[in-house]
């Protein structure tokens, strides 16, 4: 009876929680509806003062940044096996362990910011709004893939994500100038410019910070830095390896990329920043990658198990986050399972439907070659042989 | 002028009667061979004939240095596996992730003397190092009235098709550096040819590329000499001999010409001549010249058709 009174009342503080919220902190399950934690403090470059360590998370956004990373880390594992069964050829850069890079970084970005990222680009393709189904069926190649299947590993893409680009450092310009059209389209729209450790040895990174910095692009170069180039350890090829200082004249802040909270914090700053047009900012989240460099790697030759069953052990971003959640009562372990349940569902899901879907016809092989073209012949194998060209559906950027 | 059409019409796969049962991205290599006066052979691939070429680069000049990316542990195709080891990390050494630094710094330390052997990982990755290829490699000599040249830079990059390359793993992009006067261009065919033709290029007084068709690193196996050897550059070698038409071609498609040779030969009756053109710049003009009914590649065709614009039935493809 005195249970069923307390149960009662607690339902009507919690529907009038605005008033009552200060004694009341709990929700009916007994779990708290946000927590406050504390960051590795950030290293700054340039700057006076920076993101804030001490975060609040609340038990919604703790929620889904945990389904989010759940569903990333599974939807890698499972690319991992359709490539060892051959179904996935080609090359397949798995984003394991990266987990909460992209989840933290699209929890601060508005609607309408964009993203451009290099080749390990499956977490980032999943968090900017593809489905599960659309990243795996563009691994196997079929139509329900988000380019139809024509893209591949590294040619993913959707609204406000610039793709997937496969030449090393390729896509640092071209965020740049992706920055420069938000600017000149009056949202206070930013960039989030994406490569990894090997990359910022590029010169094309130089030139466009040199042009961010000149015309106080709203661009952040975001170095994801997990420690190794392919096989090359990072102090084996950066002469200086603190890479958010590499702007040298760009402020920049170091971020540890396995807590998420930490990069959604530094996210939300460096947004600010360029937001506000005080030109670009660099951010280094130091990462950990579990598997290879890609499916052709073992990742084994260049560093030891030891290394990486320690940091699984110790620094994983989902246990991490998960211990952080149960500690503070923000959800229960039954929960997390259900989710785990739940996304497991999904991508076995997924991967039925990657497995079975229809690949586009051969039709294709000739269509979006170019936008308007004179002649829509297109030469085949043989001179005279010719080819229909055609174009498929318009652009998203059109 | 009847078997012209004919040829053309229909030898040309897709609209042939030939019956062709494999895809087409199959092709057989067909392995050179050498006489008994070479001396000891070895069973080689394609990939330790080059490891063996730079060994032999190495060993006899002493300026000769190896760099590029991953070099170091042997390269992603074992092209340079042992060198560190045996000749020092001064002289086998990795870079950065850079193409344009790496020609660049390729051109600059042949310039001050050194047998610079660069490698790019990737031919698909040549590119952002066009600039210094074309712009400041092969320009040194001519702009400097022979002061200075880069002619001890030679360029090493796996190139075109595997199957499972697509975009930016499969590309051959000879034909771009084939209009800049100034490089070589070398394609091998074959572990023989390679070893050779490598050598060559690194003691070359000009600045070369050396592509590698990467689908024969591991495919392709020859009995090659041990010895050291040089092979020609800018000499076709004429492989098959034949009347009624000519094929041009190089690296892995000399061998799927090989068996359009043989298909022709059996189900029309057509005796085709197959030339390997080796060297794409400068070519064998001699060579190419003699030819009788050509069936050509398009940047060929000009010079070819000043020389000889009546006497042939000629296609640009």
């Amino acid at each position: 009876m005195f249970s069923v009174t307390l149960r009662c009342l607690g339902r009507q503080v919690h529907q009038q929680n605005k008033s009552l919220a200060p004694l009341f902190t709990y929700s009916k399950n007994g779990l708290n509806t946000e927590a406050t934690f504390d960051t590795k403090p950030f290293k700054l470059h340039k700057l006076e003062e920076g993101p804030a360590t001490t975060v609040t998370l609340s038990r919604q956004d703790a929620l889904k940044y945990y389904k989010d990373m759940q569903m990333i880390r599974r939807m890698e594992t499972a690319a991992g096996n359709l490539y060892k069964e051959k179904i996935i050829r080609g090359f397949c850069h798995l984003y394991s362990g990266q987990e909460a890079c992209c989840v933290g970084m699209r929890a601060s970005m508005r609607s309408y910011d964009a993203v451009i990222t290099a080749y390990r680009a499956h977490g980032w393709t999943y968090i900017m709004g593809v489905d599960a189904v659309g990243v795996l069926a563009e691994l196997t190649g079929r139509s329900t893939g988000c380019a139809r299947g024509k893209g591949g590993s590294m040619h993913m893409y959707v609204k406000n994500f610039y793709g997937g680009n496969g030449i090393v450092g390729a896509q640092q310009p071209l965020g740049a100038g992706i920055a420069l059209a938000l600017k000149y389209q009056g949202t206070d729209g930013v960039c989030l410019t994406l490569y990894g450790d090997g990359a910022a040895n590029q010169g094309q990174l130089y030139e466009a910070m040199n042009m961010a910095q000149l015309w106080k692009l709203p661009v952040i170069f975001i170095c994801e830095n997990n420690g190794y180039g392919m096989g090359t350890s990072v102090d084996r090829a950066s002469a200086s390896t603190a890479y958010y200082t590499r702007g040298d004249y760009v402020p920049g802040i170091w971020v540890d990329g396995m807590d998420v909270l930490a990069v959604r914090e530094a996210t939300r700053f460096a947004i600010d920043h360029c937001a506000t047009g005080k030109g670009p900012m660099v951010m280094e989240v130091v990462t950990y990658r579990y598997s290879g460099h890609s499916m052709s790697d073992p990742g084994t030759s260049y560093r030891s198990r030891d290394e990486i069953q320690e940091v699984r052990q110790t620094r994983d971003p989902i246990t991490g986050f998960r211990e952080r959640m149960l500690s503070t009562d923000l959800a229960t372990a039954d929960e997390l399972k259900d989710i785990d349940q739940n996304v497991r569902q999904v991508i076995d899901d997924a991967v039925k439907r990657a497995k079975s879907d229809k690949e586009i016809g051969l039709d294709e092989l000739t269509a979006d070659i170019m936008s308007n073209p004179i002649d829509t012949r297109v030469r085949g194998v043989t001179a005279f042989d010719t080819l229909t060209h055609k174009r498929i559906g318009p652009a998203v950027n059109s | 002028m009847a078997l012209r059409n004919f040829l053309t019409r229909n030898l040309l796969l897709n609209k042939c009667p030939l019956r062709i049962s494999q895809r087409l991205s199959h092709f057989t290599f067909v392995p050179d061979t050498v006489s008994a006066s070479e001396g000891e052979t070895q069973r080689m691939n394609l990939f330790q004939a080059i490891n063996n070429s730079l060994d032999l680069a190495l060993s006899s000049d002493p300026t000769a240095i190896i760099f590029g990316e991953d070099v170091a542990f042997g390269g992603v195709f074992r092209c340079t596996v042992g060198l560190q080891e045996k000749h020092g990390k001064s002289r086998v050494f990795n870079t950065p992730l850079c193409e344009q630094g790496i020609a660049g710094f390729g051109i600059g330390a042949a310039t001050a003397g050194a047998t610079a052997i660069a490698e790019i990982q990737f031919a698909d990755y040549i590119l952002p190092a066009f600039d210094q290829i074309c712009n400041e490699a092969a320009k040194y000599r001519y702009r400097s009235g022979g002061l200075y040249d880069c002619g001890s830079l030679t360029i090493r990059a796996p190139c075109s098709a595997v199957g499972h390359g697509a975009l930016y793993h499969s590309q051959s992009p000879e034909a771009f550096f084939a209009h800049c006067p100034g490089l070589k261009v070398v394609v091998p065919r074959g572990p023989i040819k390679a070893k050779g033709l490598l050598l060559s290029c690194i003691r070359d007084k000009n600045p070369c590329l050396f592509f590698e068709p990467k689908i024969l690193y591991r495919s392709a196996v020859e009995q090659v000499p041990v010895k050291e050897y040089t092979m020609p550059l800018s000499k076709a070698d004429i492989l098959v001999e034949g009347d009624d038409i000519t094929l041009v071609g190089w690296g892995t498609q000399v061998h799927v010409l090989r068996e359009v040779c043989q298909l022709a030969k059996d189900q029309l009756n057509v005796s085709c001549e197959l030339i390997d053109l080796v060297t794409i710049l400068p070519w064998d003009k001699e060579t190419i010249a003699q030819v009788g009914n050509l069936n050509i590649m398009a940047f060929l065709s000009f010079s070819l058709l000043q020389k000889k614009f009546l006497k042939w039935e000629t296609l640009a493809i």
